[in-house]
């Protein structure tokens, strides 16, 4: 009797405990390794870049925060930075905002990692690791509940400076977090890297060879943990960090456990450089650039002073105007390179935004990673891109 | 509850249908719908600093055939709408379903083509959790106030 | 540092002109990095040139968007943002470029650089999907964000942001595996069709 073989079509649905949140994957599969794989997104697509087209340029910070939910402040400050440049007030941001701000990007990179950390062992089966990597976020959490008010989407950065000075006590609170979380990431790594359950479950999974990861136009983590030593923090510095002190993590296998090392190693960047930008902020000063076309005068001058207050009221009723032109300021984001291409017609509304996601360019090389790989690798690698459907789907 | 003081042993009595409501909302899992931002709260909710086992909701079941609850955690896009519905349709009865933060509830802050203005368009909701995310306390006091509902429920609903 | 001139200078281009005789690479005012607009019927040659010449080396294609600019005309401006990227991959100086195209309306369609760059598949897919312009010689175009059978582009400046419409929501609940499979293959038939009606051709 002759033996045929077949494939099988299976759904890893949308709804997925570990799929990070709705991508479907269709897998073809011959016994336990795929043959194919087709993603489908879109299941999140909440139209973010039109409805910004309808909105003030200052109303854009509050909704692009919640493109990729696990970093948003880098977000903001990615579309602060287009707008500012292409407003023309670049320069006029003082050095102490600009110290914020890499402060802030800095502990949003580490809550970030942390997420990401977390459901990723949670997936593989390490499930302990995730109840540790939350219990630091919710440090972090709380310190931006300390600076705006909201634990997730503070709206902190604003285009033109922040939106108020550092509350009493930030340094008190963020200082000892810092020397901690040094020896938090060592316990991490304790838990993980010499595990030979993860080792088992990570060496040589999901590979992604240097040529690909370049063609499928991954930067960021990806990259770097196939050789590639592109950060834009170090090519094409923004704000100040040129100014900082740190080093930028490679590996070179391009699988699971690389980027996981990698991550982790940029982690422990992200709490030295957030150490030197706290050194270098005073507990109070300024925190604007002080151009009150743009930014909305101090509350007490708004209720004495009739200039101020027919400022505030022209920010908040109609806005401002950002000269004609286009804009890309890049941000090195968790995720890889994260940017918004805006277009202005010199209105108070954009013409249009553009993100540049670097999840949807990592979607798009699922197929490849997983491709030959069992159904188990398929959950290690979709947690090894880190992908954020926010990001991909905007 | 009635207790009989005159016998040694100490009994309380009860109607059949409080026992099977006290056990219903005593432990209700939930399945895993996290679709967007809020979802992550509802990861924190379930962590360390909330716990929201101590609550019932002991373990997130990946299959909703095994659960009693859905909560609905964020943005639901067209697409998703489908893929909702069919999710409810395969979950056993008795079952919940928590609308949590202001985009299921109403679209939230995106009023376009795209995002469906309200879960309540396509299943049936118990509790509206509102909050842009809601605070994990928020969406615990939520299913509090889910448990209190299906205490006063009758048990053929 | 926002005027640093080394930022925004395209004489690399000059490179391009003699490597593609008679493509038009205009050079358009910026602020961040150079940007050039090109001519749809060359843009295949000039990416090539840009990503595989040795002084240039334009290896990573960032992004690939468009922008609707109604009642401007051109109408559309279809927009590739690729990055050199310097010592960490390659001998060129690290760079940024934004490669322009203009078409007056969507009965044009612009050939696909997913031949020179891979990561353009998806990011077209998106254009075609949210502003229905069409890439000629793509693999797979198709949507990508929208649901299959949606009509319309929603990217459009002539595109409601609101609407009111029925939520579709029903599915049928059990299917066997050839059942599962043939509605697999029947809605990428499906989404092809589509995309080929939208395009225009029969």
């Amino acid at each position: 009797m002759a033996t045929r073989t077949e494939t099988m079509t299976v759904n890893m649905g949308p709804q997925h405990p570990s799929t990070h949140g709705v991508l479907r994957l269709v897998l073809e599969l011959d016994g336990e390794n795929i043959v194919s794989s087709d993603p489908t997104i879109g299941f999140l697509h909440t139209g973010i870049e039109k409805t910004a087209e309808q909105k003030k340029w200052q109303q854009i910070v509050p909704l692009v925060e919640r493109m990729d939910y696990l970093g948003p402040q880098s977000n903001s400050l990615a579309f602060c930075l287009s707008v500012e440049r292409l407003l023309g007030i670049e320069d006029e941001i003082p050095e102490r905002v600009t110290n914020i701000r890499v402060l802030i990007a800095e502990v949003q990179r580490l809550s970030s990692h942390l997420v990401w950390l977390g459901t990723h062992a949670m997936e593989i089966g390490a499930v302990s690791v995730m109840m540790y990597a939350f219990r630091e976020r919710e440090q972090i959490l709380n310190i931006f509940e300390m600076i705006a008010g909201f634990r997730m989407f503070p709206s902190y950065l604003r285009i033109g400076g922040l939106r108020e000075d550092l509350p009493r006590g930030f340094h008190d609170v963020l200082g000892p977090f810092l020397d901690k979380m040094s020896e938090k990431i060592d316990l991490y790594e304790v838990m993980l890297t010499k595990n030979q359950v993860w080792t088992k479950r990570t060496v040589g999974v999901a590979k992604l060879s240097k040529e690909d990861t370049i063609a499928m136009g991954l930067v960021g983590p990806l990259a770097r943990a196939v050789g590639v030593p592109y950060d834009v923090r170090k090519v094409f510095p923004y704000l100040n960090y040129s100014t900082y002190d740190f080093i930028v993590p490679t590996r070179t296998d391009g699988d699971v456990f690389a980027r996981y090392q990698v991550k982790i190693e940029e982690m422990r960047q992200s709490v030295k450089i957030a150490q030197q930008a706290l050194k270098r902020i005073s507990p109070t000063g300024v925190y604007d650039c002080g151009d009150y076309r743009i930014v909305p005068p101090p509350k007490d001058r708004v209720y004495t002073e009739m200039e101020a207050l027919i400022q505030h009221f022209l920010i908040y009723s109609q806005g401002f105007n950002v000269p004609k032109g286009e804009c890309y300021v890049p941000v090195e984001g968790p995720r890889g390179e994260h940017g918004f291409f805006i277009v202005s017609d010199g209105t108070n509304r954009p013409v249009r935004i553009k993100s540049r996601a670097p999840s949807f360019y990592a979607c798009q090389a699922l197929p490849r990673m997983i491709q030959g790989g069992l159904i188990a690798d398929v959950i290690a690698a979709i947690g090894s891109t880190d992908v954020v459907m926010g990001d991909v789907d905007r | 509850m009635a207790a009989s003081a005159d016998l040694e042993v100490p009994v309380l009595t009860t109607t059949v249908e409080k026992m099977v409501q006290w056990a219903r909302r005593s432990a209700i899992w939930p399945v895993t719908f996290g679709l967007a931002c809020c979802a992550i709260e509802m990861m924190a909710m379930a962590a360390g600093r909330y716990d929201v086992a101590r609550f019932g909701a002991e373990v997130f079941r990946g299959s909703p055939r095994q659960s009693d609850l859905m909560i609905i955690a964020g943005r639901l896009s067209r697409k998703m709408a489908p893929v909702l519905r069919r999710i409810y349709d395969q979950r056993p009865e008795p079952k919940w379903v928590i609308s949590m933060g202001a985009c299921a509830s109403c679209g939230g802050v995106f009023d376009n083509y795209s995002i469906v203005q309200g879960v309540d368009q396509v299943v049936p909701v118990d509790v509206f959790v509102p909050g842009c995310p809601p605070r994990p306390e928020a969406l615990i006091y939520g299913i509090v106030m889910l448990q209190r509902k299906i205490d006063r429920s009758r048990m053929s609903a | 540092m926002s005027s640093d001139p080394a930022r925004t200078d395209a004489s690399f281009l000059d490179l391009v002109r003699t490597a593609v005789p008679g493509a038009s690479i205009e050079v358009a005012p910026r602020i961040d990095m150079p940007v050039a607009i090109v001519d749809r019927d060359h843009l295949v040659d000039v990416c090539q040139t840009l990503r595989t010449h040795p002084d240039l080396q334009f290896s990573v294609l960032l992004d690939v968007t468009a922008v609707d600019r109604l009642p401007a005309a051109p109408r559309y401006e279809i927009v590739y943002l690729m990055v050199c990227l310097g010592p960490a991959y390659g001998t060129a100086p690290a760079r940024r470029l934004r490669l322009k195209v203009q078409l007056a309306d969507d009965s044009a369609a612009v050939p696909t650089v997913s031949s020179v760059w891979p990561a353009a598949n998806w990011a077209e897919r998106e254009v075609f999907d949210l502003f229905g312009i069409t890439f000629e010689g793509h693999p797979d175009l198709r949507r990508v964000l929208m649901p299959d059978d949606w009509e319309g582009a929603p990217l459009r400046k002539d595109y409601p942001v609101q609407i009111r419409k029925d939520t579709a929501s029903w599915s049928p609940m059990q299917l066997t595996e050839e059942q599962f499979a043939a509605n697999m293959r029947a809605a990428r038939e499906h989404a092809a069709r589509a995309a080929r009606s939208i395009r225009g051709d029969k």
